[in-house]
């Protein structure tokens, strides 16, 4: 069963893709370009439609997405933990 | 599978352009004309009022906008005939002359002077005459290259980026080939995704003109703007539904434009494109803003992927949603048209996907009512430029 969804190789985050991600709990996530698959174990619950981080992140670092630039780090992200508005901003505006 | 042989039944209008609806619409110039529209359009049932609250002292770039969007709407193949309703006769007969270009029939009546009632009377016996020859007419049928198809997505999340988006783009991708006619636009929604789009222009010249329309949108932004704009674009569902930024919103943006096909060309709001091929109209990010100025454009049908679940329909323009998050498919399922949430399960491939969409669009071609019809959304949203006089 996938759990999220990856959409390049190179991508620092996976998309949370079905209900009830918790925290524990051991996720497959499909690489869409290569299809390939890998495993995180999440360290936060993780809504449907929200990001998992699959790296560790430090404070100004780059989160890449779709293979591109998707905005800067602004708090520690550990590898599974839910990344979002409280720790990644726009570079933007 | 569609190619260049597949055939829809369409109405072929007098200036050639086919529509796949029948409207026969009551067109108010301005907001006092509402009221005496909307009496029209009830006293002759099978009519159509389309309310706004613009048209008064508006001037320069802003006034051309409302004159262009309302003359496009009233132009639009999916509309028979249109009687229009303004407070004064200059305007009124303004948009009358830009509907009549077409040739088709249209008619204006001026409130002042004559009271609502002496006008409603003789806008409902004129609209009265439009419906029943309206009704004679009969769908033929048409090429696959005289369709003219628009996107826009909203309430995006992140499953619109990896999968209602893309579905769009493989439908495009296959579209394109076919001599059909499309749009994308959302100018700020580019942001963070603008260098992706060098690529995809089809000559530097397009890319020199799509490049100066995104940065007077991004000074526009910069001189407005009180905030780091995280409370508006993303929006709160946006937000809700996962999206951080809005450069990951842009990128999932762009997914609608697929792989293969070139921008051809770019198109100030509610201008109409000369030629086929995938154009790129500058344009507000707001759904119905957006959907209002492809329909003006002389678009028939329209791709309306969703993340969180955007319920938005147009008066003319028949809207197909498009949706791959399962809970939203789940709790909102009356307005979602084409469910690919089967693509992030690995149940469902894009092409399999974009082919699901394909097919819907040829039934709402031929006739089929979209969820957004069938629900009676008729968001008609005039883009305004600056103040009025």
């Amino acid at each position: 069963m996938i759990h999220f969804v990856v959409h390049e190789k190179a991508d620092g985050v996976g998309v949370v893709v079905v209900e009830g991600c918790s925290k524990g709990s051991k996720a497959t996530g499909w690489i869409m370009e290569p299809d390939s698959t890998v495993k995180v174990e999440l360290k936060s619950d993780i809504p449907i439609g929200h990001k998992v981080a699959l790296k560790d992140f430090k404070v100004g670092e780059t989160v890449i997405k779709y293979g591109v630039d998707i905005g800067k780090v602004v708090a520690p992200i550990k590898k599974g933990e839910h990344l979002h508005v409280h720790n990644v901003k726009t570079k933007r505006w | 599978m569609i190619s260049k042989k597949t055939k829809f039944w369409g109405y072929k209008r007098e200036n050639g352009r086919v529509g796949i609806r029948n409207h026969v619409i009551i067109l108010p110039v301005d907001d006092l004309s509402n009221a005496a529209c909307e009496a029209v359009a009830n006293n002759i049932k099978g009519t159509m009022a389309i309310p706004h609250p613009y048209g008064r002292l508006q001037f320069g770039a802003d006034l051309d906008l409302h004159f262009r969007t309302l003359i496009g709407t009233g132009s639009n193949p999916n509309v028979a005939a249109v009687v229009v309703i303004g407070i004064e006769g200059g305007w009124t007969k303004k948009v009358v002359d830009g509907i009549a270009a077409t040739g088709k029939p249209v008619i204006g009546f001026g409130i002042e002077g004559h009271g609502d009632h002496q006008t409603i009377m003789h806008a409902s016996a004129a609209a009265k005459k439009f419906l029943q020859a309206a009704s004679e007419l009969h769908r033929v049928e048409c090429p696959i290259s005289d369709l003219w198809i628009s996107t826009k997505c909203g309430e995006s999340d992140t499953t619109s980026g990896c999968g209602a988006n893309p579905t769009v783009g493989n439908a495009f991708d296959k579209l394109y080939p076919l001599k059909t006619t499309l749009v994308f636009g959302e100018t700020s929604e580019i942001t963070g995704g603008e260098k992706l789009l060098e690529a995809r222009c089809r000559t530097p010249q397009v890319w020199k003109e799509f490049m100066g329309m995104f940065d007077r949108y991004q000074a526009m932004i910069e001189r407005h703007k009180t905030s780091d704009l995280s409370d508006s674009q993303p929006t709160k569902g946006n937000i809700a539904g996962g999206l951080t930024t809005i450069e990951e919103k842009a990128l999932g943006n762009i997914q609608k434009i697929g792989r293969k096909c070139k921008i051809d060309g770019v198109l100030d709001k509610a201008e109409t494109p000369s030629s086929p091929g995938l154009w790129f109209m500058d344009s507000s990010s707001a759904a119905a803003e957006m959907v209002t100025l492809c329909a003006a454009a002389g678009y028939v049908v329209h791709f309306f992927p969703t993340g969180q679940g955007n319920v938005i329909g147009n008066p003319i323009l028949p809207v197909i949603k498009i949706c791959a998050n399962p809970k939203t498919v789940r709790l909102m399922s009356e307005h979602i048209d084409v469910d690919t949430s089967g693509l992030l399960r690995r149940e469902m491939t894009m092409d399999q996907a974009g082919d699901a969409l394909l097919d819907n669009m040829m039934r709402t071609a031929n006739g089929r009512l979209t969820s957004a019809e069938a629900l009676g959304h008729r968001e008609f949203v005039l883009t305004r430029l600056y103040e009025s006089a």
